[in-house]
């Protein structure tokens, strides 16, 4: 019982994560047809943006680093997107090579500055210790990511569904053509789910510095599970990525405390084959005519 | 108003338009006709900026808008109803209008009422989703949209296309009214009464090219219906 509980709070605290990662991910697929290989660089952009910060501003520097980890990825995504990925809109699986192209340019300018050797980053003084339930101890590191998770996709959600640039996202997403005819910028849009796709993956990459040391491919050990949460949750689909995420999340915590973490894997991989051989088009298809 | 000198236009390799000419005057209906095929919906699409052309020029109000992007034509002025009743659909009926309201500079803050008023069965149905509408429905949520960024302009392609009666007549009803108020209208359309009808001057494309133009009250000659029949 005890097991089952802890268990399900890491899993929970890797579904938060995984799924801040695949928003980015599924978004700029939906909209776009661009697989962005270098998405996991954005992660490691992050987690660097709060090992940088601790320098300067010393244990406490996590919460500013959230923000600043944000706009320090969403500027790298903006830049990558503005010299090279508009060029293949549309073409998926030039992105996926060009974009792997990237990734690699990435790592090694981040091995370049930062050295090869995992660097750690602190955690501040409040999230030390934990809190008790049923007779377990809950990290605080691993509620605080959930929070911050909660929190991101919770504002996406108004994001998408209250503001005017939410509204005109939807509609590119839906009916590109149809959305410049009716005087939207589709270029301004693209570039705004651009931004806020890649400064997600950056705040991923703060939380992510919670769990473990940074090195320079942190991003790449969380991107293939992330693209699994975007396959299984169907493409441009908010409820889907949340559903799937935590149902990967937490098979994966569950296999990997009872057997290994490379079995954890075999299972999981296995377990989304079977998923796709019933629902190819994943949880929730997406009706779009965008980019034929 | 708009003026369209010598365009070709191209999908890839095989050309749908060879030098079309032709002008909308200032408060003018056109009515463009011509057989299934012919290529007025691409001729609307290169209006639109969706389509490049291959040579000639559009001007709109004395502006070469030839290379103009979409959205930037629709600024200028320029409404844009394409065939088939297009739709927002996971969009509510509302958010269908305030998302073309609210990037047009020029619209008023009654312009979405205002294109309500014309269209009143709309009203009761703001918070359903586009999707879920009839075709008569979102035809008229779609004239709407482009209603409410005020153009000067309206380009309808076959606005009437698999609509029941009752609604084309409200259609028909909103074209008049849109165009006894001022607006430029460039109506595709196959049906010739219809075109009879509303229009003040007709254009025929034929094979690609402009076979024929001229005031409406030629529209029903039998040189005119023998370009239209198969
Ligand atoms: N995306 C496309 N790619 C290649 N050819 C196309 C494409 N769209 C249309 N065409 C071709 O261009 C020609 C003109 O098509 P268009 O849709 O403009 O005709 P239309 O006059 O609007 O016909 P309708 O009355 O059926 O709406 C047709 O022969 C069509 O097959
Ligand atoms: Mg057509």
């Amino acid at each position: 019982m005890h097991v089952a509980l802890a268990q399900l709070v890491t899993g929970l605290s890797i579904s938060a994560v995984l799924l801040l990662i695949a928003l980015g991910l599924t978004f700029t697929f939906g909209q776009m047809r661009v697989i962005n290989m270098a998405h996991g660089e954005f992660i490691m952009a992050g987690a660097y943006t709060a090992y940088m910060l601790q320098g300067p501003l010393g244990h406490q520097s996590l919460l500013v680093a959230l923000p600043v980890a944000f706009v320090v990825a969403g500027a790298i995504g903006l830049v990558l997107e503005r010299l090279l990925i508009r060029r293949l809109y549309g073409r998926p699986l030039d992105t996926l090579l060009v974009t792997w192209g990237v990734s690699l340019i990435l790592q090694q300018v981040a091995r370049d500055l930062f050295g090869a050797p995992n660097v750690e980053v602190r955690a501040p003084t409040w999230l030390d210790g934990g809190v008790d339930v049923g007779g377990i101890t809950i990290g605080a590191n691993r509620l605080f990511i959930m929070a911050i998770v909660v929190v991101s996709v919770t504002a996406i959600w108004f994001y998408l569904t209250r503001s005017p640039q939410g509204r005109r996202t939807r509609a590119v997403v839906e009916n590109r053509q149809l959305a410049a005819c009716s005087g939207i910028s589709t270029t301004t849009v693209d570039q705004r789910t651009f931004f806020i796709g890649s400064g997600l993956a950056g705040v991923a990459g703060v939380g992510i510095t919670l769990l473990g040391s940074v090195g320079p491919t942190l991003g790449s050990n969380y991107l293939i599970d992330a693209f699994l949460v975007v396959v299984v949750g169907g493409l441009g689909h908010l409820r889907g990525a949340v559903l799937a995420a935590i149902g990967l999340g937490l098979l994966r915590a569950y296999v990997e405390y009872w057997s290994h973490a490379s079995i954890a894997r075999v299972v999981v991989f296995l377990a989304i084959v079977a998923f796709l051989q019933a629902r190819p088009q994943g949880l929730f298809v997406l009706k779009t005519r965008s980019l034929q | 108003m708009l003026t369209v000198s010598g365009i070709d236009v191209a999908y890839g390799r095989s050309r749908v338009l060879f030098d079309v000419s032709l002008e909308i005057p200032d408060r003018a209906l056109v009515c463009v006709m011509g057989r299934n095929g012919v290529g007025k919906t691409t001729l609307l699409h290169a209006l639109m900026g969706l389509l490049p052309c291959g040579s000639g020029r559009v001007t709109f109000d004395g502006s070469d808008i030839t290379g103009w992007r979409p959205e930037r034509r629709v600024k200028a002025g320029i409404g844009y109803v394409p065939q088939g009743h297009e739709v927002f659909g996971q969009l509510t009926v509302w958010e269908n209008l305030q998302v073309a309201w609210e990037v047009s500079t020029a619209a008023k803050a009654s312009a979405i009422d205002d294109a309500l008023d014309l269209f009143p069965r709309l009203r009761p149905l703001l918070k359903r989703r586009a999707g879920f509408l009839s075709g008569g429905q979102q035809q008229q949520l779609s004239i709407a949209r482009a209603l409410v960024g005020q153009p000067r302009l309206l380009l309808l392609d076959e606005p009437t296309e698999g609509i029941q009666p009752s609604i084309i007549l409200e259609i028909e009803a909103a074209i008049v009214g849109l165009h006894r108020d001022g607006l430029s209208i460039l109506l595709v359309e196959q049906y010739l009464d219809f075109a009879i009808r509303l229009a003040d001057q007709y254009v025929i494309l034929d094979a690609g090219e402009v076979a024929r133009a001229g005031p409406a009250s030629e529209l029903g000659e039998p040189a005119v219906r023998q370009l239209l029949s198969l």
